[in-house]
């Protein structure tokens, strides 16, 4: 500790912070300190720590080991009402708006001791007013957008007054209007004299906003930095631990004739709360990856269900695969017509996770694969497939017959997508193909999906991350309500033009945003 | 029709709809916080012969009352060790519960079948219970249909109004969240479980002290699964909830009254199933039908929680 002079003393340290899983330390002797006022950057990948240490912070979990002081007393923190006792603020990245409660009532459980109904409303509307976060407090939360979400989750931190703000990973599903709006705010709120301790794994955004950073790796801190004087690839460095193997920007690929043909596609939404697809129209060609770019819940979800065959469209010449029609098809018929499918979710959708690693192989490529005759598995097929998956994909896994719920996120992504690959598909639909996996198996993956695009297959890559997409694609189109903008040559897009479309024609200030992301 | 029969019909319809609000009242608030007890069957059973058998040896109906809700209670604790300290599943314990119920009453009631009971006092105001027709509607019933309107409204502004029913409701949509603001998820679940078996215990006493003062066994005939379908029926709310006990307690009166009048020259056993039936119909349109009321239902309904270590 510095012996300081006057210097007061930090809002939040954390000295020596251990937590233990069965299994795994998720925090190995962890030690920060956020000054007053600062915007404190807390970096790492997937499984470094970080949600662990921040749910100590909120009292959600208790530490094992170590001190957490509060503007130099010690404290301990028994829950979340403790920790908003202190005045430390939690906005979650998930998990925490409850979807059929209107905003006043969501902002009201968040509080331990709130005002009457309307008095509530008009200090929501008080405080959106006044940071520029528009809310109508009377609205259900499932009607809102996004990011509508998320500034209920602010504005019910801000109405605290706290003096620590934890974002949690805040920007995932924003666009980067959204983006630029979110940052504009927690400036304020530092110059205010409020801290905050920013999470994330995207390092432009840690450039752009944090004066000091804490590098987490494998749950131990491993650098402390100041990122305005760092690049994005020296942190990356540190936070990976290893150069960071970059696939190359593909160019110059050879485009052959239209595999997958998407015309007129129309979906009513599946529930109440779903999107609706309206005329998605669009063409793969061979050689071709085509991304997808969206906030999440705009239909990408509905749309991959279709492409896959979960949900059949009305007229069978809605989706056509090497000029077959093709839906009124089922999953099974559309594999046997050579689209293969990896769906977003891989625990429960992509992947039985009770499971063996050969059984899961089998539910997907029996046919294409031919590892079922007559009624009968044929067993040493599918292990021999299984392990070609394993080996080619660089599965970490005990072995073929380990259950799917036994793999990490990352080692279970390269397992499906290698699944799918395997069976040699013309077209290769794929969601969400890194989110959650560390940059290895996430550079694995690009490549695997750049190599099958060689081959001559024709690729679509469902995603919210821009930069893989912009990083992958040839074209790009996004989809906004249900509604599919035309693809274009993604080298002719700026990354303006792609977040404006993703807000759609309305609800974003199209302000002269210096985006957050680095093209 | 004489409006003398139209009061005694309705006062039939009042005493088999009484038990199902009660019931349903208690299972509302159990879902509501995320929770699916399928044993309200088994804890009507419970309180019926509990309610009973105290009321019969202490000649105090006060005290058989209060012990009905206490036998509720205790059978939905032991369903809350299970379902929410040991996280078991909820549909089989639930099932368990219920078949449990039945044999436990059984052995406790063997001593008790067929012995008589004077009914529950009825409230008796001097001056307006004697009026014609609204006289014995509106004040000459018993503790528990008042106890039982009275609870619609009370379940209705604590859910609406009041802080608990909000972090209860929360508890129920997103247990995960909850647990994150800061909620004790597991406690507010035993609550609601507990008043589930309360609410229950008192459904079972009335059919044991008022409906038909004696104790048969399995005398709830299947009153406890008809209350699990109103609370679907209902949407989850208390005023709904109140529509459909009196409608099905309703379609109860109708089939006996039909089948007494020998209105139409089908067997009784098709008038007996009605109730039944219509609990199955009222099922199936509000899951498949355009009204859509699935979207009511409580997000975590019958989903265990396992708060992280």
């Amino acid at each position: 500790m510095d012996l300081g002079e006057s210097a007061p003393a930090p809002r939040l340290s954390l000295r020596g912070i251990v937590k233990r899983f069965p299994g795994v330390v998720a925090n190995d002797a962890v030690s920060l300190d956020v000054r007053q006022g600062e915007i404190h950057g807390l970096i790492g990948e997937n499984g470094a720590g970080k949600s662990t240490l921040v749910k100590i912070i909120d009292g959600v979990l208790q530490p094992d080991e170590g001190e957490i002081l509060w503007q130099g007393r010690p404290v301990t923190i028994p829950d979340p009402r403790a920790a908003r006792r202190l005045g430390i603020g939690m906005v979650f990245q998930h998990f925490s708006l409850f979807e059929a409660m209107s905003v006043v009532e969501n902002v009201a459980l968040g509080l331990d001791d709130p005002p009457p109904r309307n008095r509530l409303a008009a200090e929501i509307r008080d405080v959106a007013a006044d940071y520029g976060l528009p809310l109508d407090p009377a609205r259900d939360v499932h009607t809102l957008s996004v990011g509508e979400r998320q500034r209920i989750e602010i504005v019910r931190a801000l109405l605290q007054k706290p003096r620590l703000l934890i974002m949690d990973e805040p920007t995932s599903v924003l666009t980067p209007q959204e983006v630029e709006r979110l940052f504009a705010t927690l400036r304020r709120l530092a110059g205010e004299g409020c801290s905050i301790l920013y999470i994330s794994h995207k390092l432009q955004e840690i450039t752009a906003l944090c004066e000091r950073a804490t590098i987490l790796r494998g749950g131990k801190v491993v650098a402390a930095c100041d990122p305005r004087r760092e690049t994005a690839g020296s942190m990356a460095q540190m936070m990976i631990g290893a150069e960071l193997r970059t696939v190359a920007r593909r160019s110059g690929a050879v485009v052959g004739a239209p595999r997958l043909v998407v015309e007129g596609l129309d979906l009513p939404a599946s529930d109440p709360h779903g999107v609706a697809l309206k005329g998605i129209g669009f063409e793969v060609r061979a050689g071709e990856i085509v991304g997808i770019a969206g906030v999440a819940g705009n239909g990408q979800g509905e749309l991959e269900q279709a492409l896959a065959g979960e949900r059949p469209a009305a007229r069978p010449e809605a989706i056509r695969i090497d000029g077959r029609p093709a839906g009124r098809l089922g999953p099974d018929e559309r594999r046997a017509a050579g689209l293969c499918c990896v769906p977003e979710e891989r625990n429960g959708h992509g992947a039985v996770p009770g499971f063996t690693l050969v059984e899961n192989g089998i539910l997907s490529a029996h046919h294409r694969r031919g590892l079922v005759g007559g009624g009968l598995i044929r067993l040493r097929k599918a292990r021999a497939f299984a392990a070609e998956i394993v080996s080619a994909f660089d599965v970490r896994t005990p072995g073929v017959d380990a259950a799917a719920s036994s793999l990490s996120g990352g080692n279970l992504q390269k397992f499906v997508v290698g699944r799918e690959i395997l069976q040699g598909p013309g077209v290769l639909v794929v969601s969400q193909p890194t989110w959650g996996v560390d940059a290895g198996a996430a550079a694995a993956i690009h490549a695997a999906l750049i190599r099958l695009a060689g081959e001559g297959a024709a690729i679509l890559v469902i995603s919210q991350d821009l930069d893989e997409l912009l990083m992958l694609s040839d074209r790009l189109a996004v989809i906004n309500g249900g509604v599919l903008s035309p693809p274009r040559p993604t080298d002719a897009m700026s990354v303006e033009e792609i977040g404006l479309l993703m807000g759609g024609v309305h609800g974003v200030d199209p302000a002269p945003a210096e985006a957050a992301h680095g093209v | 029709m004489n409006p003398d029969v139209l009061v005694a019909v309705f006062l039939t319809v009042i005493t088999a709809s009484t038990p199902l609000l009660l019931a349903a009242l208690g299972e509302l608030v159990t879902e509501r916080a995320g929770v699916l007890n399928l044993g309200v069957e088994g804890m009507m059973l419970m309180g019926a012969v509990v309610g009973f058998a105290v009321t019969l040896t202490t000649g105090q109906w006060g005290l058989g009352v209060l012990a009905a809700a206490l036998a509720g209670a205790g059978l939905a604790l032991v369903f809350g060790v299970l379902t929410l300290t040991l996280v078991a599943n909820q549909v089989a314990t639930g099932l368990a519960l219920t078949i449990f119920g039945i044999g436990v009453s059984s052995l406790i009631g063997a001593g008790f079948v067929g012995k008589p009971l004077p009914p529950l006092p009825r409230l008796a105001v001097p001056g307006l219970s004697d009026l014609p027709v609204v006289g014995r509607l509106l004040f000459g019933q018993d503790l528990l249909v008042y106890l039982s309107l009275v609870m619609t409204g009370v379940v209705a502004f604590v859910l609406n109004r009041t802080r608990i029913g909000l972090v209860l409701r929360a508890v129920g949509q997103s247990d995960v969240s909850a647990h994150a603001i800061g909620y004790p998820v597991i406690r507010i679940r035993y609550g609601a479980v507990l008043f589930g078996g309360v609410m229950s215990g008192l459904a079972g006493a009335y059919l044991s002290l008022a409906y038909t003062p004696l104790w048969v066994q399995e005398m709830t005939a299947g009153r406890g699964w008809i209350a699990l379908a109103i609370v679907v029926f209902a949407a989850w709310r208390p005023g709904r909830a109140l529509v459909g006990a009196y409608l099905f307690g309703g379609i109860t009166i109708l089939q006996l009254y039909a089948q007494g009048a020998g209105w139409l020259p089908v067997p009784s056993q098709i008038f007996s199933m009605l109730p039944y039936l219509a609990t199955i119909l009222v099922l199936v349109i509000i899951s498949a039908g355009p009204w859509r009321r699935r979207l009511d239902a409580p997000a975590c309904l019958g989903k265990p929680f396992r708060p992280a270590a």
